[in-house]
């Protein structure tokens, strides 16, 4: 079986997207790496997560699909401007690496990573969970689905538990 | 310094002058949008009503999705603070077909005209700000074409480099603070994105 990032990478190919947007991400590390390798995709590295939502709004505008990838952690700083995917209605897909979950080690993570699917959800934004490898690539192509055809601000959680948990040495 | 003796409605207007189908501009909430939107509203002008400090960003989006187009952001010194770290972004990318005009009146206009941090320090215990120059903060984040406009005569030069030069360029000019009629476009979201995908697709 494929490791479920070269699935996700797949997925993005699938549904042309042009452009991907990250913060660097030990989660997403691998797929960030293909993007960069891909001559089909532009991938941007973002000074914070927050720059993901207009750019992908103005890349929209001119005709391009893009996605942006992030931790739970940086979610908090998108949430004013995630209020564009409601006041410009335009198909957002954001895929996001969830910490302070699943046996997370760090207590620092925790806030965030339990608030993400509660202020996603309030400002609107469909959430799709997945915590198997074997359900990665189906998850995301039903999300770009959502995003592309449906015309809706999506969110994919890739759970700790499809992540594994970072020890930091610690057994 | 001396005080700014630009103005910033008939500078737009300049800036806008024979606007085509190869001229996409993004207009920053508040002043901009209404600079913008006097200038003539179409529906290749894309006028934010909110979401400060994300302006520079939505033009990079739209610069790396139209390349063969040129694309405008204007807008304000209370916006540009706000999203600092997207200039680092542009600079990642070097867009060539991507001009930034930021209007730096100093104040923020919206709210009643309170200091922004391009304001110079020690200048009152309301009038404050810390002298910042977004000019060479776009410089230092490796936009290196970056310049201040502050004289009538550097005008017609603004316009040349904000319509054609090899991008990214990015301008801080200095204006006036002046009471100005609103002047305001649809607001629907939208509809202005569908308009905007309608004028350069034939469909929204």
């Amino acid at each position: 079986m494929s490791d479920w990032r070269d699935d996700i990478f797949a997925v993005l190919q699938d549904h042309d997207i042009k452009q991907v947007y990250h913060v660097p991400d030990a989660g997403h590390s691998r797929l960030i790496e293909a993007c960069q390798k891909s001559n089909a995709i532009r991938t941007l590295a973002l000074t914070t997560e927050e720059e993901g939502v207009p750019l992908a709004a103005g890349a929209w505008l001119g005709g391009q699909r893009s996605v942006l990838l992030m931790q739970s952690s940086g979610v908090g700083n998108t949430i004013n401007l995630m209020g564009l995917t409601k006041t410009l209605r335009f198909p957002f897909l954001t895929l996001i690496t969830m910490r302070g979950d699943y046996g997370e080690f760090n207590s620092w993570q925790y806030p965030m990573g339990q608030g993400t699917p509660k202020v996603l959800e309030a400002m609107g934004v469909l959430l799709y969970s997945v915590d198997s490898a074997a359900e990665v690539k189906a998850t995301v192509d039903a999300a770009a689905r959502s995003a592309f055809h449906g015309g809706q601000a999506v969110a994919v959680l890739l759970r700790q538990k499809l992540i594994g948990i970072k020890t930091f040495g610690k057994k | 310094m001396s005080k700014a003796t630009l103005r910033r409605r008939p500078l737009v207007k300049k800036l806008l002058e024979g606007a085509d189908d190869n001229l996409l501009v993004i207009a920053g909430l508040g002043s901009s949008n209404w600079d913008i939107t006097e200038a003539g509203d179409r529906p290749l002008n894309m006028p934010l009503w909110g979401a400060m400090g994300a302006t520079v960003c939505m033009g990079l989006g739209l610069a790396l999705a139209q390349p063969t187009k040129r694309v405008l952001v204007i807008t304000g010194d209370g916006d540009m603070l706000m999203g600092m770290g997207s200039l680092a972004t542009v600079a990642s990318q070097q867009p060539d077909n991507l001009a930034i005009v930021v209007l730096d009146n100093e104040k923020f206009g919206e709210t009643g005209n309170q200091a922004t941090h391009t304001s110079p320090r020690n200048n009152g215990p309301t009038e404050s700000g810390a002298g910042t120059d977004l000019s060479l903060i776009a410089k230092g984040c490796g936009i290196t074409d970056s310049l201040i406009v502050r004289d009538e005569g550097e005008v017609l030069q603004l316009v040349k480099d904000a319509r054609s030069k090899k991008g990214p360029v990015f301008r801080l000019v200095k204006v006036m603070v002046e009471k100005l009629e609103f002047v305001m476009p649809p607001q629907d979201g939208a509809h202005l994105k569908d308009r905007f995908r309608q004028a350069l697709f034939g469909r929204p």
